[in-house]
């Protein structure tokens, strides 16, 4: 935990300093009779972000804040395990997005997690993976009117059958 | 006053009519699932349903659309109680507790609290309008741009000198905040701003919704998975009529004072221009911490922390309609919505409106009466079913929640491209969580940015550049001074804590 505290600290101190060159793409002065210059804002509160990674630092130093006097690691195998199981399963889900639809999406997702993760039974699985796409698909589709989603092109017929149905 | 209530009774019964009563009840009911569904809020709500209220009398129309404004700001506070994710921009305040309370298998207490808390702020609120629009809406006035910059910068410092968190690290969490809230146009110049490697997504900005989302539907999701080895404890939460009363009883015994200041400050914040229900909310949960005898209970689960922003966020939405009736100004994007709707029935907002058509006027806040009150009946009748639903196993919960907050993600905005960046900020959160990051700052800061950056660059602007300006005004002033006292505190407390040491050590 401790060398995370310090390596996290000179991450988000490089973050700032981007942030900084990044934000001098418009003006960061004092324009006369325009008032602060677009990038003003961004720029000084980048320097106060970089200001506090030095405090950070020097915390870290004088082992004052519980990260720095941790002696635990950052993430230890469950953790890991964990990230890669439920994270990678959630970027499989929004990657799933613009190929088999929100819906489609969401339907494979919830089947890996409940099935595979939370070891539930496929009956359960199954009544809940369809269940909530069609509930999210009324609800969104025909009462709010936003559009999710609809994946490609051969998935098309299916949506508009569905279609019909609100129409 | 005899013939203020004289009226009042006149929109009362308008509102009780059988059809306006009918509007008001499913007007609550689909405004409180509205308000509960992440990415959705009272604004789209009223903006979707506008058209379907042509078909009914004005009076009615507004009634109906009133009726979805309260329903959602009851909604708002149950995904951010039962989830932990904020249903609406209102409803962030309301997570940093009503979560930890659900966590701890209180989250019956943080709902009944939510929804008291609600209705008195909303009572509280339509009291003060009934007596006091016409004045309050001049007082509303007197608000320039320095005044609320010093109102943001009054709300940030109750984080900074309160917070008890790591200092740097808040700071650093509210900077970045408001840096995510730069991202896009530069409203003034109207150029391109921080536009991250040429990516067009970021031009439309960072809506703070894809930041909550993934700060609290995602970052904290995997970090209570990753710091409880994946046995949740929420689901013990249980349900019974004489659990409701005395969950009521505590909530209100340790919520008076939050519900207090919510309702007063919320009503207050709501009627300035430009600030709306969630400054408000956020103002009066640090105003409740500040006040309350151990501010370091905030933030683990006090019922304060629940009532403060609720009682607020429902005073404010009444407080935000009093400028736009009063004056034609609308004080939040919902209310903007619902001026138009009265522009379009051939209604005229301003001072004559009160006049000119006061069974319309009448009819609205007797309506806002009513409203209250089913709110707060249809709200406790749900409540079984949302704690219900935390008792499913966690392994069902916890698909459910990244479901929600992927499609409440895109429904924000609609572009995938925010729904990639709040799998970013979820996977960011989840680390700097582990560190001890405070990220409730910088949640906190994406929702003020947009106000706090134009008001002190015209506030600027008025001053050629003195800073001045935010001392010598006579509203401003005060508020500047008691943020810098606020943010200066740890470093006093800091002080007066070595100083006390080593007078202990001294020798007599």
């Amino acid at each position: 935990m401790r060398r995370a505290e310090i390596v996290t600290a000179g991450v988000l101190a490089l973050m700032s300093i981007y942030l900084m060159w990044k934000s001098t793409e418009l003006n960061v002065g004092y324009i006369t009779g325009e008032g602060p210059g677009g990038g003003a804002w961004p720029f000084w509160l980048s320097g106060i972000m970089l200001v506090c990674t030095g405090f950070i630092a020097f915390n870290w130093y004088r082992q004052t804040s519980p990260p720095s006097q941790s002696t635990e690691p950052f993430l230890d195998g469950y953790g890991k395990k964990m990230l890669l199981l439920v994270g990678g399963g959630i970027f499989g889900f929004i990657a799933l997005v613009n190929i088999i639809s929100m819906y489609g999406a969401m339907f494979v997702f919830l089947i890996y997690y409940l099935r595979f993760l939370g070891r539930h039974t496929w009956v359960l699985t199954m009544t809940i993976a369809t269940l909530v796409p069609i509930t999210f698909f009324f609800f969104f589709e025909a009462l709010m009117r936003i559009t999710l989603p609809k994946g490609m092109k051969f998935l098309e017929p299916f949506f508009n059958y569905l279609n019909t149905i609100i129409y | 006053m005899m013939e203020i209530l004289g009226l009042l009774n006149d929109g009362l019964w308008l509102s009780l009519q059988p059809t306006n009563l009918l509007l008001i009840i499913v007007g609550v009911t689909l405004g409180l699932f509205i308000g509960a569904m992440p990415g959705l809020g009272s604004v789209n709500g009223v903006a979707i349903l506008l058209p379907i209220t042509f078909l009914v009398p004005p009076a009615s129309a507004i009634i109906f659309l009133a009726a979805i404004y309260y329903g959602a700001m009851y909604g708002g506070a149950i995904s951010s109680i039962t989830l932990g994710i904020p249903g609406a921009s209102t409803a962030v305040a309301t997570t940093f507790d009503g979560r930890p309370l659900a966590l701890k298998g209180r989250a019956s207490l943080a709902l009944i609290t939510a929804a008291i808390a609600s209705f008195i702020g909303g009572t509280v609120s339509n009291v003060l309008f009934t007596a006091f629009a016409p004045p309050l809406a001049t007082v509303a006035l007197s608000f320039g741009n320095p005044e609320i910059f010093a109102l943001m910068l009054l709300a940030f410092a109750t984080f900074v000198g309160l917070g008890g968190d790591d200092i740097p690290k808040t700071v650093f969490s509210i900077c970045i905040g408001l840096v995510f809230a730069a991202v896009g146009y530069d409203e003034i110049s109207g150029a391109p701003r921080l536009v991250f490697f040429d990516i067009s997504g970021f031009l439309h900005g960072v809506n703070f919704l894809v930041l909550a989302i993934g700060v609290y539907g995602i970052g904290e999701m995997l970090w209570t998975i990753d710091s409880t080895r994946g046995k949740i404890t929420s689901t013990d939460a249980k349900m019974s009529v004489k659990g409701i009363v005395s969950d009521a009883k505590e909530g209100m015994r340790r919520g008076w004072k939050g519900t207090a200041i919510g309702s007063f400050l919320g009503f207050f914040v709501g009627i300035l221009p430009a600030a709306g229900a969630t400054p408000g909310s956020l103002m009066s949960y640090g105003v409740a911490k500040m006040i309350a005898r151990n501010p370091k209970e905030f933030g683990q689960g006090h019922p304060g922390g629940v009532a403060a922003p609720e009682a607020a966020n429902n005073s404010a939405s009444t407080g935000a309609m009093l400028p736009m009736l009063t004056l034609g100004i609308p004080g939040s994007p919902t209310t903007a919505i619902l001026l138009g709707g009265m522009v379009i029935w051939g209604l005229t907002p301003g001072p004559r409106l009160f006049t000119d058509q006061s069974e319309f006027v009448w009819g609205l806040i007797g309506s806002f009466y009513v409203s209250n009150f089913f709110a707060l009946v249809i709200n406790v009748a749900f409540i079984p079913l949302f704690i219900w639903m935390l008792r499913m196993p966690f392994t069902i919960l916890a698909p459910m929640i990244f479901v929600l907050s992927v499609v409440g993600g895109y429904a924000a905005t609609q572009d995938m491209h925010d729904v990639w960046l709040m799998l970013g900020f979820g996977l960011g959160a989840f680390f700097l969580r582990k560190l001890d990051y405070p990220l409730a700052p910088a949640v906190l800061a994406i929702v003020l940015g947009p106000i706090a950056e134009p008001t002190l660059r015209q506030s600027l602007l008025l001053s050629s550049g003195d800073p001045s300006i935010f001392f010598t005004r006579a509203i401003a002033g005060p508020i500047t001074v008691i943020a810098i006292i606020l943010i200066l505190l740890p470093l006093f407390k800091k002080i007066w804590t070595k100083v006390k040491s080593a007078k202990a050590e001294t020798p007599a």
